[in-house]
């Protein structure tokens, strides 16, 4: 056997049925093994969307996605798709092949230094030196990217080990004195978290990534507390955002109730989540009167930025059904009174008697499909207006790029997404800048007859910019403009073989959506929305979150004037 | 608070580990002061000590961060605890008198510096000893000029007879 012979058998050991990706020189010879291989192979156009594809296939699935791509180029267009992964800590696992070992650190052709470059933006990654190490190392590779906090792993393969005649064996142990994730929480934390609990008059359970694989257990805590929750971007789904108890999303573009909740209440249960500064604002003005309990996997992220009086290391589905199991019923309810009271004053507000505009588009797609089907998005204003009006139910099925903020994302993930979950609807909301960062892969999506619906939300402007260049620098509106050379993009989606609709009316929107949904094959809605739509409440950078933005000149009173920070 | 911390890394010894290691500290803009990396009484295991200065909780922060790489076995940081360290330096002194050179070497004495290179016009001493110790004889030293010298930086090993696990309770006695 050879070393790409091997390398496919021990995909095919971890379960891997399928790999995204895009070939090339010094890759060639896994390429060559993969046509008597009964892995299945989707050719990408672009490694960067291989990358997304894979991650979100695992956001998807919980399945580790993986990506093949060549030495050099091919392997640095992964960078900004590893980079992603890590932010939001998601399992996939990269394959890229290298020069032969005797021209690395020669400046060979295609040759660059890849386990140099991705090691900040991997979890952990690999060069190959031997090929008799290749079991060893993809099954370590599946570990270490699965396991504890996920994230991505990459394996670098110079082309003569991927040639060289392997005499090894495919037994593997996993021995990894330095990599031991704590999964079983503190006995005496989850007693102190318990009492924390127990002693709050206005609690708050804010969820984050970490719960799209806990939404059993923070369901059944939310039941036996009765505590109100928030769910960050990246918690979407982990909780349903239609529950009486849900409060909506925090931080920069959140909910007016999710925001003032942060402000007033005497304790937060941060769970699976890292207090990223989107969601925090100045830390200094964030839960200034609350005890934090702060459970999640990974310890570096405890105090990182926001202190914690009570930390708790551990997987959310072991530590929740603990505290769970000794928490009664909370009595709030005067905190409760409050928080209706905001939450039935401060519903979504827009106009519609502008030009048609993001948000009506947005609210459609989700009454068309009653928030069920995977959701996922580029990045921009349309993605917040995604997150507040199309929040899906079922964990896994809001896939958004939270951390790293990639545009081009959307596309290749509604790619992975489709694969990692056959038969279900795909929607990618996009806007018209982001989409143009993936574009090409509509050819993917046309060659597979991928059931995606692609909404872009096409305001001719890189919206979110533009927005800030309103608000913050005096309306100098530098290099957003993109209407004047847009494509149209219902011609082009038909250049792809893809059907392609320009929407121009909120009537035609409204018949167009419920129609293209019951296809089951793609098609692209371009709606061309009204340009000067901003995302509202905002909590202005270097901001407290008490000093939100609600609507457009309308700063958020009641709030500012009573914290004192 | 601004501190000096001796940060001992214990490594799996791969390709590589030395650049994950460093690039963590320059990525939250640590300035090392200094590095020092060698086999440890494992085979397959390398001893890393670090010196770096900086706030507490971001000293505290880099050791997380230090400890999620998947080839760092274990991080100490010593600044609260009892620990033993040294550096080695090689330093070459101008000889320009026969006085000089009298006086050189019975300063050289009093440091316990060995003489490890003779020539008519120069010296080079071996000193091992704390940064005190190494502070004290490059004053001495610089008088007669000196021409160049070379430090390892420092190795640091906990002084307790078992292994260093975690942090102990026990107060900072050499800490820098």
């Amino acid at each position: 056997m050879t070393g790409s012979e091997v390398l496919l058998k021990a995909l095919e050991n971890q379960g891997v049925e399928l790999v995204f990706g895009h070939p090339g020189g010094a890759i060639m010879p896994v390429y060559d093994a993969l046509y008597d291989s009964p892995i299945h192979h989707i050719l990408v156009r672009h490694e960067q969307a291989g990358a997304h594809a894979a991650d979100a296939y695992f956001r998807a699935s919980n399945r580790v996605g993986v990506v093949f791509a060549t030495s050099g180029p091919g392997a640095t267009n992964l960078v900004t798709g590893l980079a992603t992964a890590l932010m939001d800590s998601s399992a996939m696992v990269a394959i890229t092949g290298n020069v032969p070992s005797a021209l690395i650190g020669t400046d060979a052709f295609q040759e660059a230094d890849v386990y140099g470059i991705t090691g900040p933006v991997t979890k952990h990654n690999y060069l190959v030196k031997d090929v008799n190490e290749i079991p060893q190392i993809v099954a370590e590779a599946f570990y270490i990217a699965s396991t504890g906090r996920p994230g991505p792993v990459l394996i670098d393969i110079p082309k003569d080990i991927q040639q060289a005649e392997f005499t090894g064996n495919f037994e593997v142990a996993i021995d990894l004195p330095g990599y031991s994730p704590t999964l079983v929480g503190h006995g005496g934390q989850i007693k102190k978290a318990a009492e924390a609990i127990r002693r709050a008059e206005r609690p708050l359970l804010m969820v984050g990534g970490g719960g799209q694989v806990a939404s059993d257990e923070v369901m059944a805590f939310t039941k036996q507390t009765g505590i109100p929750v928030i769910t960050t971007l990246m918690g979407i789904g982990a909780y349903p955002a239609g529950a009486d108890q849900a409060l909506g999303m925090p931080g920069m573009h959140g909910t007016v109730t999710a925001n003032r909740a942060i402000t007033h209440c005497d304790l937060i249960v941060g769970a699976g989540l890292r207090f990223d500064d989107r969601v925090t604002g100045k830390i200094s003005r964030f839960a200034p009167k609350a005890t934090v309990v702060h459970i999640d996997i990974d310890p570096a992220e405890i105090s990182k930025l926001v202190k914690a009086h009570v930390p708790v290391v551990g997987d959310l589905r072991d530590v929740l059904p603990r505290l769970t199991e000794v928490l009664e019923p909370l009595d709030i309810g005067p905190w409760w009174e409050q928080l209706s009271e905001w939450k039935g004053k401060y519903r979504e507000r827009y106009k519609t008697d502008k030009p048609l505009v993001s948000q009506e588009v947005i609210q459609m797609l989700q009454d068309a499909t009653g928030g069920d089907c995977v959701v996922t998005t580029e990045v921009g204003q349309h993605q917040m207006f995604a997150a507040r009006l199309f929040p899906t139910s079922e964990p896994r099925t809001f896939i958004t790029s939270g951390g790293l903020g990639t545009m081009g994302f959307g596309l290749p993930a509604a790619i992975g997404a489709a694969f990692a979950r056959p038969g279900e609807q795909v929607v990618c909301v996009a806007g018209d800048g982001s989409i143009q960062m993936n574009i090409q892969e509509l050819a993917t999506i046309y060659k597979h007859q991928l059931p995606i619906v692609i909404a872009i939300c096409n305001n001719g402007m890189l919206g979110m910019v533009r927005q800030w260049q309103e608000m913050f620098y005096v309306e100098r509106y530098s290099e957003v403009y993109l209407a004047d050379a847009n494509p149209d993009f219902a011609k082009l989606a038909e250049a792809y073989g893809i059907e392609g609709h320009n929407v121009f009316d909120r009537e035609t929107a409204a018949r167009i959506i419920p129609e293209v949904l019951a296809k089951g094959k793609p098609v692209l809605l371009n709606f061309v929305v009204y340009e000067s739509e901003k995302v509202f409440p905002m909590i202005p950078a270097g901001a407290g979150v008490d000093q939100m933005i609600i609507g457009d000149q309308e700063p958020d009173e009641e709030v500012a004037e009573k914290v004192e920070v | 608070m601004v501190h000096r911390h001796v940060i001992s890394v214990t490594v799996r010894d791969e390709a590589g580990v030395l650049v994950r290691l460093a690039g963590l500290f320059a990525r939250r803009g640590f300035n090392i002061e200094s590095l020092s990396v060698a086999h440890s009484e494992t085979p397959g295991i390398s001893r890393t000590t670090f010196v770096v200065a900086g706030e507490d909780a971001t000293i505290e922060q880099v050791q997380k961060q230090l400890q999620k790489l998947i080839n760092v076995i274990k991080v100490v940081d010593h600044t609260d605890t009892a620990f033993v360290d040294r550096e080695l330096m090689l330093l070459k002194v101008r000889v320009q008198t026969p006085e000089d050179r009298v006086e050189i070497r019975q300063i050289a004495q009093d440091f316990r510096a060995h003489i490890v290179d003779v020539d008519r016009s120069a010296l080079i001493f071996e000193v091992t000893g704390d940064e005190g110790k190494m502070t004290a004889f490059i004053d001495q030293m610089r008088v007669f000029g000196i021409i160049e010298l070379i430090r390892t930086g420092r190795v640091a090993l906990p002084r307790s007879a078992t292994e260093q696990k975690t942090k102990p309770k026990r107060p900072s006695a050499e800490a820098a």
